[in-house]
């Protein structure tokens, strides 16, 4: 449950980008998490609505998050490939010289105020 | 209404844990302490471990222990009871790792007057601490037999993170299908760099050449 550390990290970046920006009310906050990023949405959203009441900038704050589908290149074919799918070995040509390319974000992409 | 504006942000949620922990790590090379952050699943002989390797080497080194536990501090306790230096326990408020805000707060309530080295022993876990950067110098695990020899495959992050893997309990070996010599390759194949050691802690089998390597580490800091 690392999650709810994460939500802390959320709000102090939060709190931070509203300070810069002089805002008194932050209604969505939009997060980017990869699909290996280690990350349960359900989880992020609960610990999300327990933490973020406890704040008047978040009041009601929505938390929304937007899935990054994992895809991996291969370094023995050049093509990319979904990970979840295929694990570390190339579909393609069968190699194991392969690295994730994206999926593994854990950032907040916007706010709204 | 009022108007609904978006402000653009992208920026990843570890940013500012790891700027804490490059700055930790800096002050400590300052002060010439050494932190060891030792992760490992529950009861995979973190303690026993460390109470084996301390009683090793606490007359070469001046050590400190920090044990993060959810709730009890029954470990901080039998630290300082089976080798006498000093061991704080750290609480986690039911979090399931540490940061490196929360270290920098332990490190803060140690006496570190001539301390060369601290250990922080982690919450027992093998995903959440991986993520996050303690301001450690080092990063180290114990993966013990019961446990499996496939776990580098299944908890591939912890592995890349970590310097160093203990492999304990093999005074088990005989009745579990674990096989080291995969074991190795699997952590290879994780982290090419990350040095294996395999141990008995219950008999301190092995045990000095984790110190022998934890010796060279320290000294090394110290002097670069
Ligand atoms: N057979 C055997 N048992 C061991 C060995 N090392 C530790 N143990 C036992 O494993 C159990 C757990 O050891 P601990 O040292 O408390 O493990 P830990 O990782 O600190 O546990 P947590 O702090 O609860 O996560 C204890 O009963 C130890 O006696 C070993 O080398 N062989
Ligand atoms: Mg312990
Ligand atoms: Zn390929």
């Amino acid at each position: 449950m690392h999650e709810l550390g994460i939500v802390f990290y959320i709000i102090r970046d939060v709190k931070e980008a509203a300070r810069e920006h002089d805002v008194e009310h932050v209604s969505a906050v939009v997060m980017n998490i990869g699909e290996v990023s280690m990350v349960v949405p359900e989880y992020l959203t609960d610990c999300w609505r327990w933490a973020a009441d406890k704040e008047e900038l978040l009041k009601d704050c929505e938390l929304r998050v937007n899935t990054i589908p994992a895809v991996s290149f291969c370094d023995g074919c050049q093509q990319e490939f979904e990970t979840v799918r295929y694990g570390k070995t190339c579909p393609h040509c069968g190699s194991p010289d392969t690295w994730l390319l994206r999926g593994n974000e854990v950032e907040i992409k916007e706010i709204i105020v | 209404m009022d108007e609904v504006k978006v402000i653009e942000i992208k920026k990843s949620v570890f940013a500012e844990n790891e700027k804490d922990a490059a700055d930790l790590r800096r002050e400590l090379k300052g002060k010439g302490i050494y932190l060891l952050n030792l992760m490992s699943s529950p009861g995979s002989g973190k303690t026993t471990t460390l109470i084996r390797l301390i009683n090793l080497l606490k007359d070469r080194l001046r050590i400190a222990v920090m044990e993060a536990d959810i709730d009890s501090d029954v470990d901080a306790v039998k630290i300082r009871q089976e080798t006498g230096v000093e061991s704080i326990q750290l609480h986690t408020g039911g979090m399931c790792h540490l940061d490196a805000e929360m270290t920098r707060q332990g490190l803060d309530n140690l006496p570190l007057e001539g301390v060369d080295l601290v250990v922080l022993e982690n919450v027992g876990n093998l995903v959440c601490p991986a993520e996050f950067d303690t301001g450690a110098v080092r990063n180290a695990m114990i993966l013990s037999v019961p446990e499996g020899d496939d776990k580098p495959l299944k908890y591939p992050l912890m592995f890349s993170v970590c310097d160093l893997v203990v492999i304990n309990k093999t005074d088990v070996l005989p009745y579990f299908d674990f096989d080291l010599d995969k074991c190795r390759e699997n952590v290879r194949m994780r982290n090419p760099r990350a040095k294996v050691i395999p141990i008995c802690a219950r008999t301190g089998e092995g045990v000095e050449d984790l110190a022998d390597w934890l010796l060279a580490e320290v000294r090394d800091w110290k002097q670069k």
